[in-house]
């Protein structure tokens, strides 16, 4: 039992805890928060993984941004301390339905699916670290392995999704003042 | 081929004028629809005229019987081989007498009434439905076919009902003619299942071949259907009562003679045609084309025999007593034919047993002339007073002078008065019963005298008794025209003297000409009897007295019987709406409106209750969408890793 | 107990990715259908990171992809907001039980 292990279930039960919430909760303030717990969970886990670089993105871009996104938002559109209407338990029974069979079925195949695992061959192989300055080496390479175009592709798209949000939360212009007549 | 083409041309003659006139008549022809009826009409009688004379003289009896000739036939449905409707011309002396009958009555009709109908407003359509009705009838007596004779059977039924509905503006035309239709078609109904026996045994449907094979006893077929029987009577013989049955409607025969007073509701010109002279004869007609194979089956015989004479004892009765004209008439047709009818039950097969045949046709061709004769005068007495009750009418013989002498020989000749041709025929009918069935001989005798005491009658009333009352509102027209009084002479010339032709020569069961001899001695007893009914009625009625009215209340409750027809359509009614309707016919609508129409609508309906459900998934909410999506993966994931190996 | 492995985590990643779906079927708001979006994106993520890891060391693809992942569900989730806002405005509700224009 070392601290490798129990960490990982720590991280484990909270993710998935926050996340149950999350989608259950009544109050929509508080399921953004567990929203929130479950990201930082997330990042948790790139941290046990040795994946820093992506953990740092993790709680920058995701949880700085996309949460504070989303908690504006519910500012915008209604009062945050209203409770969610229920949904009728048809629905919820038929979905927990689906969600639970596919559940069961996709982690039946993985488990018997004997994925090639890199630890269990002998000798030590080749690991290529996830540091930043390879992670940078790599993305902007112009040759063989190299990302720079979906590097610029992603680009495009962050521009074009701005200039997308702006158009359309655009308030109309009032036409309507213009063609009236003098009444 | 000339004979094929004039014999077609009798039959297509009328069907021309019926395309023509019910095309053009209203719009193009008018005024001169009658003139092209009646001169197509003309053409018509010509040719069958002179088809008779060459049948009768030129060609004669071949080895001593007259020749059935097929001067056309064509197969029209075949049903399978040997099994065919065919469509075609039969002469033989039975339906060339018919052909002369049949044109000659319907152009001394057509001739009428270009006067009589002047004025009317649907004047082509009346001629159009005339000649509808001639073809119709000329097609029937030619029929090679039994199905071919079904086929104008209701053609010319169809014509009867437009013709006695013509004045379709008045209810009780409309409930007559429906009444006439659907009586005969009830009776067709058994004419049509016996159509099916008798095709059944004999395996065809043509004439000569199906009296051939069930006539002759070595035959399987006769053997057959003698030995089937269904209720203890042979097949054989159910064909031919149900065969009889639809001839009984068609003819007026108790108890399907309830249409025959009601369709008096059409114009006069037409009950002359149609319902005395013609169409009411199509059932003797149907019986003596069958005469062969009805003659081997005494049940069917015997059946015939007293329907007749009960139908004719019947209608005589009630005669006595109808005050409208057209009514009285139409009574003395029923019991007319009733006479020819059981002359033919009573009649046997060949040579000297079949002279009730012969007496029975002879009476069809005297009486077609005589009859249409009387329809044809009342129906210009009719036009004259303007009124179909006796009590209006009365010492018109100095106003009519020619109306009344042609009436005259009319009565006279329905009344067996000696020399007039219905004395001939009614002698010979006289003769054949009292050699086969004495008791029919009897009833038969009282009836005719029955038959002159109401003639008379009716002849007293018109042109005697009282005087004449004109109303003030007549401007008076004379008598009619020479178009209205020309068929009425030629009429009265056949009816005198029809008698004189040597009818067994030329008509008789076998087709081998009969020697008929005239019984002087025989024939004082039914001119007895005619006298006495002769002598009554001029008591009676000659001038107006009491004694009618004593004499009816001696007899009051046969008189009221008689009166009202002795209740038959109120039993008929009775018994269609008390019993028929709520026990058949209630149960019969529910179970087709909620069990067939519900299983129908059933599908339908749950087809659309699918339909919405299937819709519903439709619902515009993405969730769902998302469920159905997340869901059908699953579902297929499962079925490729378990299912299907 | 084991050390946790790659199928630890990919457990985690199936039941993440699962919760999120039945969240994406069973909100009525948009908003939170738009959180369960996210959690079905972050277990993409993970799946990634953890292949890459124990199956493919040598590699960096993986990373890619994550980082990928997360600039555009960046970008999907701006604009999802701005359609909800637009959304708002015209039905003064965000419930998504409203919004069934599409229906037959």
């Amino acid at each position: 039992m070392t601290a490798s292990t129990i960490i990982f279930y720590l991280l484990a039960a909270i993710t998935l805890g926050s996340a149950l919430l999350a989608v259950t909760t009544r109050q929509i303030f508080r399921a953004a928060i567990f929203l929130l717990f479950t990201l930082i969970g997330i990042a948790g886990f790139y941290f046990w993984l040795h994946y820093e670089f992506i953990a740092a993105v993790q709680i920058v871009v995701y949880v700085g941004g996309i949460v504070v996104l989303i908690i504006f938002s519910i500012f915008l559109t209604q009062q945050s301390g209203e409770e969610l209407p229920k949904q009728r338990w048809s629905r919820t029974l038929f979905a927990a339905l689906a969600a639970f069979c596919g559940f069961a079925l996709i982690l039946t195949q993985l488990i018997n699916h004997p994925f090639p695992s890199a630890n269990a061959q002998a000798g030590s192989p080749i690991v290529t670290e996830a540091s930043v300055a390879n992670i940078g080496e790599q993305l902007l390479n112009i040759e063989q392995n190299g990302m720079a175009l979906p590097f610029e592709v992603i680009s495009i798209l962050l521009l074009a999704a701005m200039i997308g949000c702006i158009v359309i939360a655009m308030r109309q212009a009032p036409i309507d003042n213009e063609n009236k007549p003098a009444a | 081929m000339f004979e094929t083409i004039s014999i077609a041309s009798i039959v297509m003659l009328p069907l021309l004028g019926f395309v023509l006139l019910a095309l053009f008549g209203r719009k193009y022809i008018r005024r001169f629809s009658g003139i092209l009826g009646t001169l197509l009409m003309l053409a018509s009688t010509v040719f069958a005229l002179y088809t008779a004379w060459h049948y009768f003289f030129v060609m004669g009896p071949v080895n001593g019987a007259y020749q059935t000739l097929l001067p056309l036939q064509f197969n029209w449905l075949e049903f399978s081989p040997g099994l065919s409707i065919d469509m075609g011309l039969l002469l033989d002396p039975l339906s060339v007498m018919m052909l002369v009958v049949v044109t000659v009555v319907s152009l001394m009709v057509h001739l009428f009434s270009i006067a009589y109908m002047r004025g009317e407003e649907r004047y082509p359509t009346y001629f159009a439905h005339l000649s509808l009705f001639t073809f119709s009838m000329l097609g029937l007596v030619l029929s090679t076919n039994i199905f071919q004779i079904y086929i104008f059977w209701e053609l010319v039924g169809v014509s009867s009902f437009l013709l006695i509905g013509f004045y379709f503006d008045k209810p009780s035309a409309v409930a007559a003619s429906k009444k006439a239709f659907i009586v005969t078609r009830f009776a067709d109904l058994g004419f049509l299942i016996g159509i099916l026996i008798l095709s059944f045994q004999s395996g065809t449907l043509d004439f000569t071949t199906l009296i051939q094979r069930l006539t002759s006893p070595e035959g399987n077929e006769f053997k057959n259907a003698i030995s089937s029987s269904f209720i203890g009577v042979s097949a054989l013989t159910w064909g031919l009562v149900l065969v009889f049955i639809g001839g009984a409607g068609k003819s007026a025969m108790f108890p399907l003679h309830i249409w025959l007073p009601d369709a008096m509701e059409g114009p006069t010109p037409v009950s002359a045609l149609i319902h005395a002279a013609t169409m009411v004869v199509a059932g003797v007609y149907l019986v003596a084309r069958l005469f062969p194979v009805f003659s081997v089956s005494s049940p069917a015989m015997d059946l015939i025999t007293y329907v007749g004479i009960f139908s004719a004892l019947f209608a005589a009765i009630i005669a006595c007593t109808q005050t409208d004209i057209k009514r009285v008439l139409a009574y003395s047709t029923m019991s007319q034919i009733g006479f020819m009818m059981f002359s033919l039950g009573s009649s046997g097969y060949g040579d000297e047993a079949g002279l009730g045949y012969t007496a029975s046709m002879f009476h069809l061709f005297t009486h077609a002339m005589f009859k249409a004769l009387l329809f044809l005068g009342a129906g210009a007495v009719i036009h004259y007073v303007h009124s179909i009750e006796m009590k209006d009418m009365g010492g018109l013989r100095r106003l009519m002078p020619v109306t009344h002498l042609c009436f005259l020989i009319g009565c006279m000749a329905i009344a067996g008065v000696p020399l007039l041709s219905g004395f001939f025929s009614k002698e010979e009918i006289l003769l054949a019963a009292y050699q086969s069935n004495k008791a029919v001989y009897w009833v038969a005798l009282f009836t005719s005298g029955l038959t002159a005491f109401y003639m008379f009658r009716l002849y007293f009333s018109i042109f005697w008794n009282k005087n004449y009352l004109s109303h003030s509102s007549d401007q008076h027209h004379g008598e009619g025209g020479a178009l209205v009084l020309l068929p009425l002479i030629i009429l009265a010339v056949g009816a005198a003297g029809a008698g004189y032709i040597p009818f067994g020569k030329y008509v008789s069961s076998d087709g081998r000409p009969l020697e008929t001899e005239f019984h002087l001695l025989f024939s004082i007893a039914p001119v007895s009897f005619a006298l006495v009914g002769i002598l009554l009625a001029f008591w009676l009625y000659k001038n107006k007295n009491e004694r009618p009215e004593a004499i009816a209340a001696t007899f009051k409750g046969l008189y009221h019987a008689a009166y009202r027809k002795f209740y038959i359509d109120e039993l008929y009614l009775f018994i269609t709406k008390k019993i028929v309707f709520p026990l058949i016919g209630r149960p019969s609508a529910w179970f087709d409106k909620n069990i067939v129409d519900g299983l129908v609508n059933a599908t339908g309906n749950s087809t659309q209750w699918i339909s919405a459900k299937i819709k519903g998934l439709q619902s515009g909410k993405v969730q769902e969408y998302a469920i159905y999506f997340l869901a059908g993966v699953i579902g297929l994931l499962f079925v490729f890793l378990y299912v299907i190996k | 107990m084991e050390t946790p492995g790659l199928y630890h985590i990919l457990f985690i990643s199936t039941a993440l990715f699962f919760i999120g779906a039945y969240g994406f079927f069973t909100r009525r708001n948009l908003i939170t259908m738009l959180m369960s979006i996210e959690l079905i994106l972050n277990s993409v993520n993970l799946n990634f990171i953890a292949f890459n890891k124990y199956v493919w060391p040598a590699k960096l693809d993986g990373v890619f992809f994550t980082i990928f992942i997360i600039a555009i569900a960046a970008a999907e989730a701006a604009v999802a907001i701005a359609i909800i806002i637009n959304l708002y405005r015209s039905h003064k509700s965000i419930d998504v039980e409203k919004a069934e224009e599409m229906k037959y």
